[in-house]
């Protein structure tokens, strides 16, 4: 998963019989990358059809655990990864941001199917067109719903983006926040 | 079909039934709002009509067909004895939506009735809690008014309560049930 050392052949002094030991050599910053990449722990926002399927990715037949993101919890506290898998109607909107401000940083959002990324067919008075009105998604996965390789493909996706040390959308929106208001403040100097 | 249901109810209304149709075995008959209750208790309690369960309340907007009066409230009825159905429909003007409720007869048309006031913005006269049941607080109009432009959303900020129709120490001894053998 990434992570490349080199291999350091070392010898005992007085025994050269012991096998050689393997040493990686790499940094700190890669060496955490990886292991965030390596465990995600999904938080499932399911509201809809989508959840179904979401359900047959964690479970055996797709078996998400070999991704690494099997520990499927349902407190956002202990969760890092939330797979928005449904319609978010309006009245759900405040309840989803919620949620997901309860999550601790770094924090990462899958929008799982077009209802939860653009409001799908449901073109109406009562769904959110895009959860991205009120959360920032990293992943989007498009389909109704969406096959497993799509949600796996998605998670492989956000697992490239953390090792490759990009910030989640979270954090992209953070820093945003935090230079315009850095602005602001010199603007009034 | 159901010969005896409309003739029990002509017996007893006349000519106070508006309209009448029987298509396909389909009866539906229409009445005027101030006869609406009586005749919704009159088929719950009449021992040959025995309607005892309200399968749905709703309503229709005749706007794009010029209805006069605009809506109708209409009632499905099942009688488990019989094994009969009926509709009862009951014109309603835009300027007055007003109807008596039937909670008093059905305890089930509830829901119903907040559901049609969400949805067409006609209210029931005696509902213990005519508000909103899908749509949330900051809502406004009537989804399903035909002059509702499709797609015109209202956004929620906080948290709509979900459960406040359950009052306060009902919810009290709900938390206090034990949930679970092992926690006994
Ligand atoms: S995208 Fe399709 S499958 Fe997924 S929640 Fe919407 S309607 Fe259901």
């Amino acid at each position: 998963m990434g992570l490349k050392g080199e291999r350091v052949e070392t010898t005992r002094p007085g025994s050269d019989t012991k096998p050689p030991e393997s040493v990686f050599t790499t940094t700190l910053d890669k060496m955490v990358r990886w292991a965030r990449a390596g465990s995600l722990w999904p938080l499932p926002f399911g509201t809809a059809c989508c959840a179904i399927e979401f359900m047959s990715v964690v479970s055996s037949h797709y078996d998400l655990a070999r991704f690494g993101a099997e520990v499927v919890r349902f407190s956002p506290r202990q969760s890092d990864m939330m797979i928005v898998a449904g319609t978010v109607v309006d009245k759900q909107a405040p309840i989803l941001k919620l949620i997901y401000e309860q999550m601790c940083s770094p924090k990462w959002v899958i929008s799982m199917g077009v209802c939860a990324s653009s409001g799908g067919f449901y073109r109406a008075y009562h769904v959110m067109q895009g959860i991205d009105e009120i959360v920032p998604v990293d992943v989007y996965v498009p389909g109704c719903p969406p096959t497993p390789e799509g949600l796996i493909y998605a998670i492989m996706k956000l697992q490239e983006k953390i090792e490759r040390g990009e910030p989640s959308h979270y954090q992209v929106v953070l820093d945003r926040e935090a230079a315009e208001a850095r602005e602001r403040k010199l603007a009034r100097v | 079909m159901a010969e005896f249901v409309l003739e029990n109810l002509r017996r007893r209304f006349g000519d106070a039934l508006q309209r009448v149709s029987d298509d396909h075995g389909d009866l539906t008959v229409w009445i005027g709002r101030d006869r609406v209750h009586e005749m919704l208790v009159h088929c719950k309690r009449d021992p040959e009509l025995d309607f005892c369960f309200c399968m749905d309340v709703t309503a229709v907007d005749y706007l794009s067909l010029g209805g006069d009066p605009r809506f109708a409230v209409v009632y499905h009825l099942y009688s488990l004895k019989t094994g009969k159905r009926i509709r009862v429909k009951t014109g309603v003007p835009e300027d007055d939506p007003v109807v008596d409720t039937a909670v008093d007869v059905w305890k089930a048309t509830d829901w119903f009735e907040r559901e049609v006031y969400d949805m067409f913005g006609i209210r029931f006269e005696g509902h213990p809690n005519m508000k909103r049941i899908l749509c949330h607080r900051d809502f406004q109009g009537h989804a399903l008014r035909k002059d509702y432009p499709a797609d015109l959303r209202w956004k929620l900020l906080r948290p709509d309560d979900l459960l406040d129709e359950i009052s306060t120490e009902e919810m009290q001894r709900i938390r206090a049930r034990v949930s679970h053998p092992i926690s006994e």
